[in-house]
């Protein structure tokens, strides 16, 4: 079952912090714990399963869709809470990511759901973590009756336009999967102003939402991606949105063909750029336009943004504010962070940059100390570019060395900004 | 101050010691070159000055560090206590030194080596000890969870608090291998102690079964298309396979080599680390 699981990128467990009950088994950490890391680098966190992989609808890109022949099997509830438990007794895990094919209507699926759900917190007392898709379509009643067992609620829009949709997933609209996902994001609001008023209340996905785009299978460009990222995080208040270089599963005249690599780099490339978003305070504007509506696969779209900004540069380290410390290629969270306080002592210089985790390789072209630049530099516009895309070439692009950097555990340490450091 | 290369410590090994090393170092107006925890190899013409602990004395230091310096920087000693850095003790003598002379400031002098050297070791500490909270794997004998960790720092006491909030209702026990120390929960009440060797009984049919499944979900959760070793080892290095279900090549009856020494591993009502599965296995061929 879990292998028709498993191109759902997200397997994070952050987001949330749970004390141990007595009589219960089982916790929640804010920061995410990886369990293990499978042979493709990434995370294993959460056991992922469906509930069954019997599915009414055809969507092209899904190895489930009903068009397809495959076997058809499901988990009763207890089988699943039994699996679940062990596991988790064991520490292999950190909880359940439960999806599920959509059996007979989204209602029927989503109750389906809810029983299994049920077993597991009431019967078998499980307090770990519960991530859970909600089925478009389903009743809103249904979905908070859902949402009340899970830490975390996310609901896929895989295509990210109107028209990829309704090419390759007919039985959806752009309607059905935003409506649940504004529903989560309401009930969220409303929940967190009940807790305040009653202490009690029961906590609605503690955790927020997240969901999961496919690059790759249509032609939308970065751009559009991208827009459409920084709109969810705004509009729905999402905790993350993942993507996922398209895997060719099936022969379909309107998908790319079977011996298409997947677009690893360009997925690698919008996972920096999700962060810029997120933790340095860019815009989706500022790294992408209707011009250049995708991204350079040469450099990071931070040293991207740097390289057409030179007239900014360079900065002075022991002046520049936080916020411009974080577009400095080469500097990141952690390492602006601890700029500001150890420049309180006095003023910074290059070996005590460095001993402080900026990668100089990179930040060089960009900042003095004191004034000077960095003995021995050449800055020209040329040069700069060039020695950093020397930098780029070294590693054969397309392959898999450089991908290490989006995998899930860097998203869930607890000092997010650690794995930050030097990498965009 | 004689700042002396002749000068060398040797204390009891533990962190009220090593207080009294710190407290000693100001009494007599000197900077050792070494301090030495017992289990360090004497040299020939040893001139080690032992250091006495005392609670006292420890006190004084310890309390002091929130009052002189900052709670933070206590926080740092503390863990930096635990950290597998060579000559940490030395590296706390120097940081508590430069702590006392610049106060709280000493936490943000980053560019300072010893500064930057004792946050770095503290670093790796906390980093693997969250890692360690994800790639323990227990093992259930009857009623108790057992699980064996092989770690560069000592991690133990850093993950009690989790595994005891998360497993309140069950009895378990972590074995640090490297440090011959175990962690055990049992009825509320967490203990560390020192075992030198631990022996584990055979796994029955159910945890056969239950690491069968764990491995074939490890091996059908990869996507084929994507596979990646380097970044897997990045994330998860090969030191910590050895201990990991999933990633353990040798047959899951393989045992641990036997004897037991150390204070009372018994875990009441049980039969782990009592039996020796070597004879077991003797009586049923």
């Amino acid at each position: 079952m879990s292998d028709s699981a498993k191109y759902d990128v997200a397997c994070t467990s952050s987001g949330v912090d749970r004390k141990g009950k007595f009589g219960s088994i089982g916790s929640a950490a804010k920061a995410g714990i990886c369990h293990s890391f499978s042979a493709d680098g990434r995370c294993i966190s959460l056991l992922k399963v469906l509930l069954t992989n019997v599915c009414i609808y055809d969507c092209q890109y899904c190895i489930n869709r009903v068009s397809n022949d495959t076997l058809r099997v499901a988990f009763t509830p207890q089988e699943l809470a039994e699996l679940t438990i062990n596991f988790y007794r064991r520490n292999y895990i950190e909880g359940l990511f439960l999806s599920s094919g959509v059996i007979k209507s989204p209602n029927y699926t989503t109750e389906q759901l809810i029983k299994a759900l049920e077993l597991l917190r009431k019967v078998y007392n499980f307090n770990g973590y519960i991530h859970v898709k909600a089925i478009p379509g389903a009743d809103s009643e249904l979905i908070t009756r859902l949402g009340l067992l899970a830490d975390r609620m996310s609901v896929n829009i895989e295509l990210p336009s109107q028209e990829s949709l309704k090419l390759l997933a007919p039985n959806k609209t752009k309607e059905s999967i935003l409506r649940p996902m504004g529903l989560i994001s309401a009930k969220i609001q409303e929940n967190c102003t009940d807790l305040v008023k009653y202490r009690h209340a029961s906590k609605f996905v503690p955790a927020g939402q997240s969901t999961q785009l496919i690059v790759g299978a249509t032609p939308d460009t970065d751009h559009k991606i991208l827009t459409l990222t920084e709109g969810l995080y705004r509009k729905y208040h999402l905790k993350r949105v993942f993507f996922s270089a398209y895997m060719p599963i099936s022969e379909n005249s309107l998908l790319p063909s079977r011996d298409t690599k997947p677009p690893l780099l360009r997925e690698h490339r919008l996972y920096q750029a999700d962060w810029l978003l997120r933790f340095y305070g860019f815009e989706a504007k500022e790294l992408l336009d209707e011009q250049n509506p995708n991204f350079n696969l040469q450099v990071d779209p931070k040293c991207n943004w740097a390289l057409n900004h030179l007239d900014i540069f360079p900065l002075e380290i022991n002046k520049a504010p936080y916020e411009m410390l974080l577009r400095v290629p080469g500097i990141g969270v952690t390492s602006a962070q601890r700029i500001l306080s150890a420049r309180r002592n006095g003023a910074l210089d290059f070996s005590g940059l460095k001993k402080i985790g900026v990668v100089l390789k990179r930040a060089q072209y960009f900042v003095t100390c004191k004034g000077k630049v960095l003995e021995g530099l050449k800055i020209t516009s040329d040069g700069t570019i060039r020695s950093l895309m020397a930098d780029q070439y070294k590693l054969p692009s397309q392959f898999p060395e450089q991908l290490s950097f989006f995998t899930e555990p860097l998203v869930k340490r607890e000092d997010v900004q650690q794995c930050l450091t030097g990498q965009i | 101050m004689p700042d002396g290369t002749d000068i060398v410590y040797a204390y009891d090994g533990s962190f009220e010691g090593l207080m009294c090393c710190v407290f000693a170092s100001y009494e007599f107006k000197e900077i050792p070159s070494l301090i030495r925890p017992p289990s360090d190899q004497q040299t020939l013409f040893d001139t080690a000055k032992w250091i006495e602990t005392d609670e006292h004395k420890a006190d004084r230091v310890y309390n002091s560090i929130p009052m002189k310096i900052s709670s933070l920087a206590q926080d740092l000693v503390k863990l930096g206590f635990l950290t597998c850095v060579p000559n940490k003790e030395l590296l706390i003598l120097h940081f508590l030194r430069l702590g006392f002379k610049h106060g709280g400031k000493v936490m943000t002098m980053l560019t300072d080596d010893i500064v930057c050297s004792l946050q770095k070791a503290v670093q790796h500490l906390t980093s693997e000890s969250h890692k360690f909270k994800g790639f323990v794997r227990f093992s259930v004998y009857g009623e108790v969870l057992v699980a064996v960790i092989e770690p560069k720092n000592y991690v133990l006491p850093l993950l009690s608090p989790h595994f005891c909030d998360r497993y309140r209702s069950e009895r378990f026990m972590i074995y640090d291998k490297t440090h011959r120390m175990a962690l055990i929960y049992q009825s509320k009440k967490a203990e560390l102690i020192s075992v030198d060797e631990l022996t584990l009984p055979e796994i029955d049919s159910a945890e056969v079964e239950y690491r069968r499944l764990w491995k074939q979900f490890f091996k059908t959760i990869a996507i084929e298309d994507r596979i990646n070793p380097r970044c897997q080892r990045t994330l998860m290095p090969k030191r910590y396979w050895g201990q990991m279900t999933e990633l353990n090549e040798k047959d899951a009856f393989a045992r641990w080599q036997v004897a037991e020494t150390g204070t009372g591993t018994r875990l009441s009502g049980t039969e782990v680390c009592t039996r020796d599965p070597l004879s077991t296995y003797r009586i049923s061929k």
